[in-house]
């Protein structure tokens, strides 16, 4: 029989038993509906955990600091498979070929000095880093008091909350609530902070002109500009305070973390001396300047450790934290399986409706079924029809079962955002059914359809036509 | 196979054929003998009448002959086949295209009109579909029904749903119609004009026929040879003067 005929004939009756079969397709939707409920809410938080874990940063940074630099984070093996003295220098050309390695977006120094600030005359100590600009889409700025940087040089500066909060002497006791970021903001945002910093000012050699010597003691200092001398000079910048965050933006450094956050080509504008300024004037060879430590941002978690290989083998020690991705794809991975499994078991419950269904029909059509073979309908006709009306069932509940899934999974994604506007927490999307789910769970559902017509269809089929004519 | 059958070359040639044909059924202790050595001939473009009481086999015989049945020992050669070694696939190419049947219950689809009841053995034996409205619209024509084409079967009489299921065993042209009881569930006169329409076809068309029935006056008027059967064994083959003499094909209509 051919396709036409075979469609022509399902379709004609399933509309016979109108009611019937209508009801075991929305069985089947029902099913398909919990599955795609289900497994699109796995999905949509599995997408929504990823992309929290990526934009927070943590996961796709590798800091690369020097063998020489005790201060690294690298385990001793590594330390010593070349001596710290024949390493290489992090210098400007190390940031270059760092930076140019594959699936690195970007490798900036890593600026970060402890120094006094004042506000309103009263001093303060903390730590100050240097951020890129592209730290703007990171999660910690997300629900920043404020603003992110007018630009990479504006002498502007984003405080960290409990920073902030010392600020304005409102530190909290513990125990008692914490402060609202906005409440700190309200004050500070927008008044001037006073930075002292030391200026490493560039080697005597390098200076042009003498007419900056002005006794005989500098003389006798820049007699070999090989020594590479230089000097510390204390300075003060003003900076505006544009924005107050939340969250900890330099978790990554443990105790070494910032509190205050500057522009990263603003920081290096200012020449800041660093602690290890003092060990490498040792060893230092050339007038450019030598970073203390690199922060390399790469594409993807997942290549992180490939990258780490890379920088390991240019002769430097890298620090990452392990990927977290793998162990979180895993999880879900596990709880889509779980999902499933419990959107599935509607699922079966309907292809029991529609083995139910067809049998019924076979008793209920053993006439006519009998008929058509005696005029000549073979063993495979009356299966294929069979089996076409069980598919066809099952693509009509997939379909309807997908729009429906759809609507339960948003009325839920509305439903959660309303609670959390009511929290005064943003909204969020945890919900997403990708195309591939849609078609997935169609075809899921022709395939259990088909499986379930298996044995109604087989029994059509094996009808004997001359008792199946007698039967009245 | 041949698109239909070949009146010219009727009349010797053998269409059916059974030896010592069997059918045997176990009814819980005891075995029922429905067909018990039946041994007979049907010629091409004859009119064979099966006559007996009920219960005597006559039904069984057919559904053998008809390919329905399989046979518990002897052959049964119809057209050069013996249908006792085709396998369920050939049975039903051989149902679909060989022979033609009609009931004593008519057996039309209740839910499909008349046209889509003649149409339906044309879908399994996948005839184009732009032939078929036409090929519908004549064999219903030719039965007298084609103003009754979009009707359900339960719009109609008893005679009209039985020259529609004439209509239907004719549409793929097969070369012997069985009829079991055509007449069973109609008045007698429209059970004549319905062997009226089977007459002309054996006699315009050259199709070889094997009816049952019990009524022997029918038989005696529309049968060319009458077979007796009588507890699954044939006990009797008369031919009939009457019909033989003027059994040539083409001359009435």
């Amino acid at each position: 029989m051919k396709a036409y005929d075979l469609s022509e004939l399902a379709f004609r009756n399933l509309r016979e038993s109108l009611l019937r079969n209508s009801l075991t397709t929305v069985g089947i939707s029902v099913g398909v509906a919990s599955l795609v409920a289900m497994l699109s809410l796995g999905i949509g938080l599995q997408q929504l955990a990823s992309r929290r874990l990526v934009r927070s940063g943590l996961f796709d940074t590798v800091v690369v600091s020097s063998r020489r630099d005790f201060r690294g984070f690298g385990h001793d093996n590594e330390r010593t498979a070349t001596s710290a003295a024949e390493s290489r220098v992090l210098d400007e050309s190390a940031r270059g070929e760092i930076e140019h390695l594959p699936n690195v977006v970007e490798a900036y120094p890593d600026i970060r000095f402890f120094t006094e600030l004042r506000y309103q005359d009263k001093p303060q100590m903390a730590t100050v880093a240097g951020l890129p600009a592209s730290a703007k889409i990171n999660d910690a700025f997300e629900n920043m008091q404020g603003s992110f940087f007018s630009s990479e040089t504006a002498a502007e500066a984003i405080l960290q909350k409990s920073f902030a909060a010392e600020l304005l002497g409102k530190t909290a006791k513990p125990g008692a609530e914490e402060v609202r970021v906005s409440e700190l903001a309200k004050p500070l945002l927008g008044k001037d902070l006073i930075m002292r910093y030391a200026e490493r000012v560039a080697p005597i050699g390098s200076l042009p002109t003498m007419s900056d010597i002005e006794s005989p003691s500098d003389l006798e200092e820049i007699a070999n500009p090989e020594d590479n001398a230089y000097s510390v000079v204390s300075r003060e910048q003003k900076l505006t305070i544009v924005g107050i965050c939340d969250l900890d933006p330099d978790s990554m450094h443990g105790a070494a973390r910032a509190r205050v956050f500057l522009p990263l080509k603003l920081t290096q504008n200012l020449h800041v001396m660093q602690p290890t300024d003092l060990r490498d004037t040792m060893r230092s060879f050339s007038n450019q300047p030598i970073y203390s430590s690199l922060s390399v941002r790469v594409k993807n978690p997942k290549q992180v450790l490939s990258v780490e290989e890379a920088v390991k083998k240019m002769g430097f020690n890298t620090f990452s934290i392990l990927d977290a991705t793998r162990s979180l794809r895993q999880f879900f991975a596990v709880l889509d399986l779980f999902l499933g499994i419990f959107g599935s078991l509607a699922l079966a419950v309907a292809s029991i409706g529609i083995v139910n269904t067809l049998v019924m029909a076979i008793l209920e059509r053993r006439r006519e079924i009998g008929i058509m073979k005696a005029i000549g309908a073979s063993d495979g006709d009356v299966k294929k029809l069979f089996f076409a009306e069980a598919g066809a069932m099952g693509v009509l509940g997939g379909i309807v079962g997908v729009a429906l899934g759809w609507a339960i999974g948003h009325a839920i994604n509305l439903g959660t955002n309303v609670y959390l506007k009511r929290q005064a927490l943003p909204p969020e999307n945890f919900w997403s059914v990708p195309w591939w789910l849609v078609a997935a769970a169609v075809a899921f559902a022709f395939i259990v359809s088909l499986l379930s017509g298996l044995y109604p269809a087989a029994r059509a089929a094996r009808l004997d036509p001359v008792q199946a004519l007698r039967y009245e | 196979m041949t698109p239909g059958p070949e009146p010219s070359s009727a009349n010797n040639a053998c269409a059916v054929r059974t030896d010592s044909l069997c059918r045997h059924y176990q009814m819980g202790q005891t075995l029922i003998r429905a067909v018990d050595g039946v041994s007979l001939q049907v010629r091409a473009g004859e009119f064979v009448a099966l006559l007996g009481s009920s219960g005597s086999g006559k039904s069984s015989l057919l559904n053998l002959i008809a390919g329905l049945d399989h046979p518990s020992s002897g052959t049964v050669i119809v057209e050069g086949k013996n249908l006792a070694q085709l396998s369920r696939p050939e049975l039903a190419k051989y149902r679909l295209r060989t022979v033609g049947m009609v009931f004593q219950s008519f057996n039309l689809v209740s839910s499909m009109t008349l046209a889509e009841n003649v149409e339906l053995p044309m879908r399994f034996a996948e005839v184009d579909r732009s032939q078929r409205p036409q090929l519908v619209r004549e064999a219903l024509d030719r039965v007298g029904l084609s103003a009754r084409m979009t009707h359900r079967p339960s719009e109609l009489s008893g005679g009209e749903q039985q020259r529609a299921a004439l209509a239907r065993a004719l549409i793929n042209r097969p070369k012997l119609l069985l009829a079991d009881e055509p007449t069973g569930n109609l008045d007698s006169r429209t059970g004549t004009e319905i062997m009226d329409f089977i007459r002309e076809f054996n006699q315009s068309l050259g199709m070889t026929i094997v009816m049952v029935t019990h009524e022997r006056a029918l038989a005696e008027r529309y049968a060319q040879r009458m077979l007796f059967l009588a507890d699954g064994k044939l006990i009797g083959d008369h031919a009939n003067p009457s019909t033989t003499a003027v059994a040539t094909p083409g001359e009435h209509v």
